[in-house]
């Protein structure tokens, strides 16, 4: 049933996307035999991907790999119900990937080609796999409370023991997470999500909460401004408004570990040569270059035995296996399934 | 020939109407494009799923009580704006229509300016403004007028001032325009027969520049129900209006459904409001259609 649904769905966004269809067919015309497109975020952070993975991947298997940018899930669906696939590979959130998994939206992924080894096996998944990750990390004023910080989510939301301003994201997705750790769930049975235990832990911390950010920039503000005592955000955020002179600190004691995942839409015209600039993309020797450009830790665990992440800068990246140890990693395929239920609690939740 | 004279006039004026039909066609095609093709595929698109007719978009909004608070604070916010901006954009609209013209100029230029700003900023900066380290509350400590910064913004208050700040011009143009189609003269003969000057402004002024008043509110009210940017960023998330969860629905989920029977329900709200506003209010006398 739901598969029918969202397939009906997306039919009807098909309707929507004859203007790339058009681009698509005079895109196919210049299509050369070794060259591809990807897709990704746009900005500084699909600069940054570039020179880290694509260029790399491009250069060692001699091809040549052509840029676009994403606004999510409902590109990749357009394409691919209007028959005209112009990206070879997308970039998605995981949960954007598990949800066009449910729709079938992607090719099957050939995991002879694709190497998976040193993935958590959460994220390697039929159609897509994962291959960086940011974290939704405590953060704290150092003005406030010195080194002394809340160093658990139980502690951020104990008002006694760190009286003061919070903020978390203005989203389930990884705050019904951090409110059950809170609640003393064990990081290692977090899902099922139990949303009734979930709802209960955030009503608790609810009047205290002074902000729900709702972007990542805002929450970079809010640190960057001291508008908040402690805060529940990205830690890519938080260093760089740390770097930019913000009296914070964050641990990943706890931290949300979200992926953002790699997969190929369904009837891609050079299907072979995606899956090649796939497995290299992924491959831990090109996924360690991430850290060199931006504040994103690889997918791939092997990555730091490469020798090309010094020990140093291994010790802020939240993949690096002694700070992934101390962290949970958020559930695509769980929020693919049921990030609308969820939601519609989220909206009577915050209105409440 | 008196029939013939009668036929030809007739055929003149209906060459007429068709020639003003024809020259105001490019804005009839414009209207209908632009405002009556997308809001009947919204209307169309909020009844219709996979399986064709169905009400379960308008079940949904029903059956989940966090729409009935999202309605209630969108319409709460832009009621409150209106009712400020009506406050503060009366008397000074009314010093603006009684100064010379050139200096009156001047006045209304000094309100446009800020639409030389974009949106963003201007949200923005009164983020800079009110937040808890921000100008107000480190002016009002430091002046010892207080010992806690006052929580000015992320909430309804911050969200208010932020969209009456924005609105008020809206509010000032058509007060002004009407205000100055006063003619003077009606004051100066009340005075003259007698009436003390409050009384002659009550009496005479404030009736007159109703229309203003009713255009003015229907105006800022419409707009708020649709803003956007800035309840986002200074409602800090607490504040949420209907067209937060249009946006959602839509990109988020691609749910074209429920987005559409969202925007429906608050174009048939407003639209059900205007009419008994209207029934108490003779909307269409004081704006002179009578």
């Amino acid at each position: 049933m739901p598969t029918s649904l969202t397939r009906h769905r997306a039919r009807k966004i098909g309707r929507f996307a004859l203007p790339v269809a058009v681009s698509a067919l005079l895109a196919t015309s210049a299509l050369a035999a070794d060259q591809i497109t990807i897709s990704s975020w746009g900005g500084n952070y699909q600069e940054a991907i570039s020179k880290a993975i694509w260029q790399p991947t491009a250069k060692e298997l001699g091809i040549t790999i052509l840029e676009d940018s994403t606004n999510g899930l409902a590109d990749v669906r357009a394409q691919v119900t209007a028959n005209s696939v112009l990206w070879d590979i997308t970039e998605l959130t995981i949960d954007g990937c598990a949800q066009g998994q449910t729709e079938g939206l992607f090719e099957a992924i050939d995991y002879n080609v694709v190497k998976s080894e040193g993935f958590d096996p959460v994220v390697v998944q039929p159609t897509y796999i994962a291959f960086n990750y940011y974290s939704n990390v405590i953060g704290w004023s150092t003005e406030k409370f010195g080194d002394a910080g809340p160093q658990s989510w139980a502690d951020f939301w104990n008002v006694e023991k760190f009286p003061g301003r919070r903020s978390l994201r203005n989203d389930p997705a990884e705050v019904l997470e951090a409110a059950l750790l809170a609640d003393g769930v064990d990081p290692a049975k977090l899902y099922p999500l139990d949303l009734d235990r979930a709802f209960k832990s955030l009503e608790k911390i609810k009047p205290n909460i002074s902000v729900w950010w709702s972007s990542g920039a805002q929450a970079a503000q809010l640190v960057a401004d001291g508008e908040v005592d402690m805060i529940g955000a990205w830690n890519g955020r938080i260093s760089a408004a740390i770097k930019a002179g913000a009296k914070y600190k964050f641990t990943f004691n706890q931290g949300l570990l979200i992926a953002d995942c790699l997969a190929i839409p369904k009837g891609v015209k050079n299907k072979d040569l995606a899956m090649k600039a796939l497995a290299k993309a992924v491959s831990p020797e090109i996924l360690a270059n991430i850290p060199q450009y931006i504040d994103y830790g690889p997918a791939n665990s092997k990555s730091y035995d490469t020798g090309k992440i010094p020990p140093e800068l291994a010790k802020t990246l939240n993949t690096a296996p002694e700070n992934a140890a101390k962290q949970a990693i958020v559930r695509g395929d769980w929020w693919g399934e049921h990030g609308q239920e969820a939601r519609d609690r989220w909206a009577k939740f915050i209105n409440q | 020939m008196a029939p013939h004279a009668a036929e030809a006039m007739e055929g003149d004026a209906r060459r007429e109407r068709l020639r003003l039909l024809a020259l105001s066609s490019p804005a009839f095609l414009l209207v209908f494009v632009v405002l009556l093709i997308p809001v009947g595929w919204l209307f169309f698109l909020s009844f219709i799923d996979k399986d064709g007719f169905t009400l379960s978009h308008y079940a949904r909004l029903w059956q989940n009580d966090a729409y009935f608070e999202i309605f209630r604070v969108t319409f709460l916010s832009s009621f409150l704006v209106t009712v400020l901006t009506v406050v503060l954009g009366y008397p000074l609209a009314y010093l603006l229509s009684q100064l010379p013209r050139r200096a009156a100029i001047i006045g209304l230029t000094v309100v446009l300016l800020p639409f030389w700003t974009s949106l963003l900023v201007r949200t923005y900066a009164w983020l800079v403004l009110l937040q808890r380290k921000g100008l107000v509350n480190s002016t009002l400590m430091s002046l010892g007028l207080i010992d806690e910064p006052l929580n000015l913004v992320y909430n309804m208050s911050g969200v208010v001032i932020g969209m009456v700040h924005i609105m008020l011009p809206f509010m000032v143009l058509p007060l002004y325009a009407t205000m100055r189609s006063i003619d003077p003269g009606l004051m100066r003969a009340a005075i003259s027969l007698g009436a003390p000057r409050r009384k002659a402004f009550f009496t005479i002024f404030a009736p007159l520049s109703l229309p203003g008043v009713i255009a003015g509110s229907l105006l800022v009210f419409i707009y708020c129900l649709g803003f956007y940017i800035t309840p986002q960023v200074l409602g800090g998330g607490r504040i949420n209006l209907v067209s937060m969860k249009i946006l959602e629905n839509a990109t988020i989920y691609s749910d074209w459904g429920a987005a559409s029977a969202l925007g429906v329900v608050l174009l048939v709200v407003t639209l059900l409001l205007f009419k008994a506003i209207q029934m108490i209010v003779p909307v269409d006398r004081l704006m002179g259609r009578s």
